[in-house]
């Protein structure tokens, strides 16, 4: 790894020429620099540079799964929201049930959490989830808490690693939206555990060997471990 | 709007069957208090309170005017707040809605009914001039009960003017007569559990809200139901006693920070 | 008692003690409020501002929406306590005038394609008022935006100068602007210099003003140069590698 510095960038920091780099993502070109567009991380990969907002609110990328909350039931549809600038909308033939016209309050209502899945991002940011996919549902019991988006995918994990560390010594079930909901269920002091072991994640995230440090901690937490 | 999911409601709810709170606090415990008087240099007192998340700051502003007709010798005072969107995604910019009325007038009636104010002190020309008391509250962030962190704000602020007599040319400055303040503590109703100084979560799906304000004698001063669910009458009982015990905690806190 | 008043004196020392191009102390924090998804508190000589950013949203009512770009809503307020004699709560014609100049000066710099639809609310609340407010209000503005993650060109900082008993003096101090013959709030892109809000009162010869805008904008880099260090600040613990 080495002593590697992860840098905090701020908007119209300089960060390189665009001659020799390409402009990822968080990034835009003018006079032939590349410049940072948000506060965030920089990082230089396969020639590009691209910066990693640090806060904001979720953007959308197709395919995503997210945890929406049910904000309207319209005629044949739902207006969910899924902490993206934009409410994203949820069609009647988008859901496993056989829904009648004006019926959709019998099946999903103003406050329902739902495990969804980006299907459409167009031109104008309007959004379209899905819930037909095997994994996805109406959420039942537990507790949803919210993180940082970009914090997301930290606390998953390479491959997940993290993200089943926690699950394996609290013995909860998890979900970890990529809009920043976490969905938790399980025994109360678990619950407690995986809370308070994200908010950790979230405010260490970029320490290297966290994962470790996390394996310790829970370690000493849990009452038996398989 | 700002949306809760109901499995947040249902979790609270399990937890409070279970005597507990979601951020491990006591029925009636308050989360950490701070309170900074005399941080606006314009005005003639100040304070800011910060309880849990939740951040307040109110001014009072001294003007010499009218008393009213019915009462010549007299100073005058009044209360308004503001519920700025700066404090929440919900709050929006225009005149005041209730909630910031409702606040405004509670805060109000807990300091004039209990004559923490000694107008007759401040009058200046019996029927012509009097002094006029200006409170004004600004939530910076809100995180539950506004009530008692406003009340809090305006008491340390009042407790720390300086009524401005060199600025109207009336004599040297004075500090603002005051009588011992009744502290407020505010608590909510969901699902039959009944809990103090209400988090952000727990106002969301509270049913019923109480504020007592209590003396040093342990006498209660102002009281205010708010929300359209009901209270037992035992659980006004309890309510009031948990809010005379806490009172006594926020007022020493209280009179230390103000450096009494 | 205007008479009597020497804004100035011989050597160049002002009221406060400054000399003609030393700026107020200013103190500068990111990031200072839960509810508000960016936020800044700043202090500057004795003003004291929170600007706070929620968004970007969905810009309600609908017609406000633009359907190509978000629209940035900047509301300057100044709280009833913030000034000598109490100011009646609510907008007057003055915090509406101000709250437009700084909402165009943001939307220079915002990068406001990414949000059709949506609108980025900046909330900025005067809690003590001491001459510059606008300045100030702007300055605190740009730090919260930054820290709300929302996607900018620049970070917009502002500064005034003024005119003084003839001389060209940095950041008016509350008796200078009282009592000045001029007033010159500016605002920049600090990246390129170029201007986003500029206005002026009283009287300056061509010269003059060309001296107070150089002045004005320097002041501008120096602040700048603050808020840079506010938001580095609040994430540099995050900066270290363990």
């Amino acid at each position: 790894m080495g002593t590697e510095r992860r840098e905090i960038v701020i908007p119209s920091q300089i960060l390189g020429d665009a001659a020799k780099f390409k402009a990822g993502r968080g990034t835009f070109v003018e006079g032939g620099n590349i410049y940072a567009e948000r506060l965030g991380i920089v990082t230089r990969q396969g020639g590009y540079i691209n910066v990693t907002a640090v806060k904001g609110r979720y953007d959308p990328i197709e395919g995503d799964f997210v945890i929406g909350i049910v904000e309207e039931p319209m005629a044949s549809s739902w207006l969910v929201n899924i902490n993206a600038p934009y409410p994203a909308l949820l069609h009647v033939n988008e859901v496993p049930w056989d829904v009648e016209f004006g019926e959709t309050e019998r099946y999903l209502n103003h406050g329902d959490s739902i495990m969804a899945k980006v299907l459409q991002v167009d031109a104008e940011k309007k959004l379209q989830i899905t819930l037909k996919d095997r994994n996805l549902y109406k959420i039942k019991g537990g507790l949803i808490i919210d993180v940082e988006p970009s914090k997301v995918p930290r606390i998953i994990g390479k491959k997940g690693s993290m993200i089943s560390l926690v699950k394996k010594y609290t013995r909860c079930r998890i979900f970890v939206g990529q809009n920043g909901r976490i969905w938790i269920d399980g025994d109360e002091e678990g619950i407690a555990t995986v809370i308070q072991t994200i908010k950790k994640i979230e405010e260490e995230s970029l320490t290297y060997g966290l994962t470790n440090q996390i394996e310790t901690l829970l370690k000493k937490d849990a009452k038996d471990v398989h | 709007m700002t949306i809760t999911a109901t499995i947040k409601q249902d979790y609270l709810v399990k937890l409070a069957q279970k005597g507990k709170r979601a951020d491990g606090r006591a029925f009636d415990e308050y989360r950490n208090i701070k309170i900074e008087p005399g941080i606006i240099s314009k005005a003639e007192g100040s304070a800011r309170v910060t309880l849990g998340n939740t951040q307040v700051i109110a001014g009072i502003k001294m003007d010499v005017g009218e008393p009213y007709p019915d009462s010549p010798d007299s100073g005058v005072m009044s209360t308004a707040a503001e519920l700025i969107p700066l404090a929440s995604p919900d709050f929006e910019a225009g005149p005041p809605r209730e909630n910031a009325i409702e606040l405004a007038r509670v805060v109000d009636r807990g300091i004039r009914e209990s004559g923490v104010i000694d107008v007759e002190k401040l009058c200046i020309e019996p029927g012509e001039k009097v002094w006029i008391v200006f409170i004004d509250i600004h939530i910076i962030d809100y995180d539950g009960n506004l009530f008692d962190a406003a009340s809090l704000a305006a008491l340390a602020a009042l407790l720390t003017t300086k009524v401005p007599a060199e600025r109207f040319e009336l004599g040297e400055d004075y500090p603002l007569p005051l009588r011992e303040p009744p502290i407020s503590c505010t608590s909510v109703k969901f699902n039959g559990v009944v809990v103090m100084d209400p988090s952000l979560d727990e106002e969301d799906i509270a049913e019923a809200r109480l504020t007592v304000a209590t003396d040093t004698n342990g006498d209660i001063r102002a009281m205010q139901k708010g929300l359209n669910g009901s209270f037992t009458k035992e659980e006004i009982q309890k309510v009031i006693k948990a809010s005379t015990d806490n009172g006594k905690k926020l007022r020493e806190q209280l009179n230390r920070n103000i450096g009494k | 008692m205007k008479s009597d008043i020497k804004l100035i004196d011989g050597s160049g020392k002002r009221l406060d003690g400054r000399t003609p191009d030393e700026l107020r102390k200013i103190k500068i924090e990111a990031g200072v409020l839960h509810r508000a998804e960016g936020s800044c508190y700043l202090e500057w000589g004795n003003n004291k501002v929170i600007a706070a950013v929620y968004g970007p949203r969905e810009a309600i009512p609908r017609h406000t929406q633009n359907p190509l770009r978000a629209i940035v809503n900047a509301r300057y307020n100044m709280a009833a306590f913030s000034v000598d004699d109490r100011k009646r709560p609510g907008p007057d014609r003055r915090s509406r005038e101000i709250s437009k100049v700084i909402s165009e000066a943001l939307e220079k710099v915002v990068i406001m394609e990414q949000f059709p639809r949506a609108s980025i609310d900046v909330n900025i609340e005067v809690l003590d008022a001491e001459a510059g407010t606008r300045c100030a209000g702007l300055t605190a503005a740009g730090v919260a935006l930054a820290d709300a993650g929302i996607p900018m060109i620049d970070i917009p900082v502002a500064c005034a100068a003024g005119k003084i008993e003839g001389q060209i003096v940095l950041d008016l101090g509350k008796e200078e602007d009282n009592f000045g013959a001029a007033d010159l709030p500016v605002a920049i892109s600090p990246r390129t210099g170029e201007i986003l809000l500029l206005q002026m009162d009283g009287h300056l010869t061509l010269d003059e003003f060309n001296k107070a805008l150089d002045l004005a904008i320097s002041g501008c880099y120096t602040v700048s140069e603050l808020q840079k260090k506010a938001l580095l600040n609040k994430y540099e613990s995050i900066m270290e590698v363990k």
